[in-house]
């Protein structure tokens, strides 16, 4: 096993043990689940719904090339300037080349899962820029120095009571237990971090080609004011984002608030379409824009895994999944988790490395169930399983399914081997539970049935 | 009508008296059964660990023995996903791809055999026990198998129905993942047999003997206070 | 080959492979149709739409009050401004809003290129029109050339709209279709649906108003 792997393992089981962190987002995520279900069954037919989106946006993927190309040609007409960036190191490169040309001090940025992808905010520091996260959830796991939880709600494996003592640490807030008081602490703290900042980046939820915009959405209105005040704004955004017509946002922006956050709609869906033009009083003098690649072309270019390029990264699926729900965000070690990262990040990042987050999953297609654009998520995961097992197969397990093959396919070496099972299950008390029995994986934590005195084959053959 | 029955593997050594159950439920109804001697297993485990030429032999195996059958039944929500669901995916754009949509289309989960196929709900079976039932993901999701087995419960005389709120949350067996994430899989046992307790029943109920293994064996080892039953072990009670 | 030439050269390259099984999206649907068709209902008259735009602003923790006169917007104002002890409020170069902030009896920041954002920040609330309404979500549209600019809607701690009874759209589709129309070919820079106050649930999940920007949202339709 790999490094990586075993390092997935080590967290897993350090985020099981920790039984107080487990119920605190299992109880967070199912008051959301009552909540969802509800703006879902205000959708006059949510299934139909599901269908419309994920045709609209496969067929955005489809004319990828046409579309994101509209896309410049207008967010240029606009007055935006476009950026293109194959890998993170070029992006990386882009977004420092432009905070050196405007003698930048201060950054502030709103949530961008693209930004945590390329490790931006560590480049970033490392060249003496202060940059300062302005989500909130993001705004508290940017000062214990951790990558977010969960894709939409970075912070949701923390209590008040570690949030409060983490700002009285950091900020020298007085503690309180009151989730308001600590809102309003971090409130002040960034305002004046807006007021001073010289440069303003965001992520993105979607580009819509046949108006140059990008869509931003968000709840607390911090990249609203990202947007607003400084006098540089980039935005970095996944080149998958693209979608052809304003319009189908119609759709897009209320899905998306109900599947990944329990609401009708978000607080601010906002489009911008380049920088402050004549006669607005605010806004930034320059937008750029940052086109990112970074292994998504790699998915597009497998046709059976393109579609998860669909994805509009809602979080709906981790929220659902039981194993992100036991293991928590941290353990998989990848900027996007739960199933949609454990479906693209060994695609993306390197099978070889990153298979362990397709076989950690029981396949049970919760995910699936909620994706808002139907992509098949567990099926995904036995694909990749696939793509792992012929690439580098394991050869004990390789082998081991050839037995198994030839016995459960012969008749009598089944029963041989049904009458050697009891026989030796005779001695299994004797190492039951031990590493050394055979069936440790099984019988560490779990009892294993004993073999029939009568199999079912052995009662059908004596009752022929 | 004849039934062929296939019985997979785990069934067969660790509950035959799941197979058993089934047997005489159609002998009541009339349904003559033919059990397969086999191949003795559907090759999921190695189809779900990757391995799909090692899958082939079986599933080549187990498609050939039903070419003939009229209505083919299996007691399992993920085995019978298995052959309904992976085999056309499995072997499409090979020989075999006819051979796979056929004995798909003809290929039923147990209760949904007897519910969809049948139109049978009433066994005039007795279970004097609450209950609550657990979803096995495969049939619940694969399959759409969420009433078939709660319209056969509601017929059972003395029995009562409690939902669980986690009815349809993974009860963390899947497969080889039990196996080789231990830890996790009986995390989400816990959970699944905390949600359980919750109702008060005496008996957990499902259509997958597999997920029954999994849970059986936790609440064995942790001494819980609730049992678990086969469907068809209730369905046969008179 | 430079970014741009790399990218648009592997997504030709990656879409010559056709796509596996997805035959179900080659039929021809009517989108517009069937956006219609699943979204969430808004009713046929303007009563029910107005009731219905109620209930979804209420629900996101904004207010509303529909009225017949400007008359009754500025004594709502006065009253709300007695609460919330105001000192100032912002708006923006606009005939309506500016009748509306003279009846106030407040300093008044209109703003224009080139504001002291200190000042702007002192402002207890910012009055502003805006594009149009929501219905089917509660949502108020504006537009940095409605409203002058970027910040007068998120900023201050309360943000007060002025709309007009024929700016209630309908449906998402029709705010949408209302806003291409109306910057045909000139686009403004921002144009923003707003829902309800800024709000966050980052901690524990309990919601909590005004996280970055106004703590209260106040609609007033006639
Ligand atoms: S895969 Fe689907 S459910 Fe998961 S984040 Fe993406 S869109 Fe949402």
């Amino acid at each position: 096993m790999n490094a990586i792997a075993l390092e997935f393992k080590k967290n897993a089981v350090r985020t099981v043990k920790d039984l107080q962190r487990r119920q605190l987002v299992k109880t967070a995520l199912g008051n959301f689940e009552i909540a969802r279900n509800d703006k879902v069954a205000r959708f006059q037919d949510w299934q139909k719904a599901r269908y419309v989106a994920a045709k609209l946006k496969w067929e955005a993927l489809e004319n990828l090339h046409a579309n994101i190309q509209r896309l410049e040609e207008n967010l240029k007409k606009n007055g935006a300037i476009v950026h293109w960036a194959a890998t993170a190191e070029e992006a990386r490169r882009i977004v420092s080349a432009i905070a050196k040309e405007k003698n930048a001090r201060l950054i502030v940025k709103s949530k961008a899962m693209t930004a945590e992808e390329i490790h931006l905010n560590e480049a970033l520091e490392k060249e003496g820029y202060e940059v300062v996260e302005t989500d909130l959830g993001e705004f508290i796991v940017q000062l214990r120095r951790e990558p977010p939880y969960h894709i939409v709600f970075p912070a949701m494996h923390l209590t008040r009571y570690e949030i409060s003592d983490l700002f009285a640490q950091k900020l020298g807030s007085q503690p309180t237990d009151k989730a308001e008081e600590l809102t309003m602490i971090a409130r002040r703290v960034l305002r004046e971090k807006y007021i001073k900042a010289d440069i303003g980046i965001t992520g993105a939820n979607f580009a819509v080609a046949d108006c140059g915009v990008i869509s931003i959405t968000e709840n607390e209105g911090n990249a609203r004011l990202t947007a607003a005040l400084p006098k540089v704004m980039i935005t970095l955004i996944g080149i998958e984002k693209v979608i052809p017509k304003l319009e189908d946002l119609a759709l897009f922006l209320p899905m998306l608030a109900t599947a990944g956050a329990a609401q009708l709609i978000s607080g601010y869906n906002t489009f911008y379409s380049g920088p402050r033009k004549n006669g607005e009083t605010d806004g930034p003098q320059e937008y750029h824009v940052i086109l990112l690649d970074n292994g998504r072309t790699e998915l597009l270019a497998d046709p059976i895994e393109r579609d998860a390029l669909r994805c509009i990264r809602c979080g709906a699926c981790l929220n659902v999944c039981p194993i992100y729900r036991t293991i928590g965000g941290h353990s998989y070690g990848t900027t996007y988790c739960g199933p949609i990262g454990a479906v693209i990040t060994p695609i993306m990042r390197g099978i070889e490395d990153w298979q362990q987050l397709s076989y950690a999953s029981s396949l049970c297609g919760a995910c699936a169930e909620i994706c808002p654009v139907k992509i098949i998520l567990h099926h995904h995961l036995l694909k990749n399983r696939k793509i792992a097992a012929t690439k580098k197969p394991v050869w004990w397990q390789k082998i081991g399914f050839k037995i198994f093959s030839k016995i459960s396919t012969c008749p009598t070496l089944w029963s041989i081997i049904t009458k050697c099972g009891r026989l030796l299950q005779k001695l299994h008390p004797l190492v039951k539970g031990s590493r050394l029995d055979p069936a440790y994986a099984w019988t560490k934590e779990r009892d294993l049935p004993p073999i029939a005195p009568q199999t079912f084959k052995e009662w059908w053959r004596s009752k022929k | 009508m004849k039934v062929t029955l296939f019985i997979p593997c785990y069934i067969d050594l660790f509950y035959p008296q799941v197979g058993i159950s089934i047997v005489k439920i159609f002998e009541r109804l009339g349904i003559e059964v033919e059990a397969l001697e086999s191949p003795a297993c559907c090759g999921q485990p190695a189809y779900n660990t990757g391995y799909h030429d090692e899958t082939k032999e079986a599933a080549i195996k187990l498609m050939e023995q039903l070419k003939d059958a009229e209505a083919v039944v299996i007691p399992s929500g993920s085995c019978g996903a298995m052959v309904k669901v992976f085999y056309p995916e499995l072997f499409e754009g090979t020989e075999y791809e006819i051979l796979s949509k056929e004995v798909s289309s003809k290929c039923y989960e147990f209760t949904a055999f007897l519910v969809n196929r049948l139109g049978v709900t009433d066994l005039k079976a007795t279970f004097p026990h609450k209950i609550t039932f657990h979803d096995g993901c495969h049939g619940l999701r694969e399959l759409n198998n969420k009433l078939p087995p709660r319209v056969l419960l509601s017929k059972v005389k003395g029995l009562e129905l409690i939902e669980m709120k986690e009815a349809e949350t993974c009860c963390g067996f899947g497969g080889t993942f039990s196996a080789k994430f231990p830890i996790i899989s009986t995390a989400m046992g816990e959970t699944k047999c905390a949600s359980a307790l919750e109702t008060g029943a005496e008996f957990i109920v499902s259509c997958d003997s597999s997920c029954i293994m999994h849970l059986q064996g936790l609440i064995t080892r942790q001494n819980k206070n609730i049992k678990t039953i086969h469907i068809a072990e209730i369905l046969a009670q008179q | 080959m430079n970014d741009r030439g790399t990218i648009l050269a592997s997504i030709q390259e990656a879409l010559k492979k056709p796509s596996v099984k997805q035959d179900i999206y080659k039929a021809e649907d009517n989108i517009s149709e069937l956006i219609k068709q699943v979204m969430p209902p808004v009713g046929e008259s303007f009563d029910e739409r107005l009731a219905l735009f109620r209930k979804n602003a209420q629900e996101l923790k904004a207010e509303f009050y529909a009225v017949n006169s400007t008359d009754e917007v500025v004594q709502t104002i006065l009253k709300i401004k007695d609460a919330e002890q105001w000192k100032s409020v912002a708006t923006h170069p606009n005939e309506l809003t500016e009748s509306i902030c003279n009846r106030i009896g407040l300093p008044i920041l209109k703003l224009t290129a080139g504001y002291d954002i200190t000042e702007f920040e002192k402002c207890s609330a910012s009055i502003t029109v805006c594009d149009c309404l929501v219905a089917q979500t509660g949502s108020v549209v504006v537009s940095s050339a409605s409203t002058g600019g970027r910040a007068i809607s998120v900023l201050p701690p309360h943000h007060i709209v002025i709309a007009k009874k024929e700016q209630l759209a309908p449906t998402m589709s029709d705010a949408i279709a209302l806003v291409r129309k109306k910057y045909n070919g000139n686009f403004p820079s921002m144009v923003s649906f707003i829902t309800g106050p800024s709000r966050t649930g980052d901690i524990e999940r309990i919601l909590v108003l005004g996280a970055h920007g106004p703590k209260r949202l106040t609609i007033f339709l006639f």
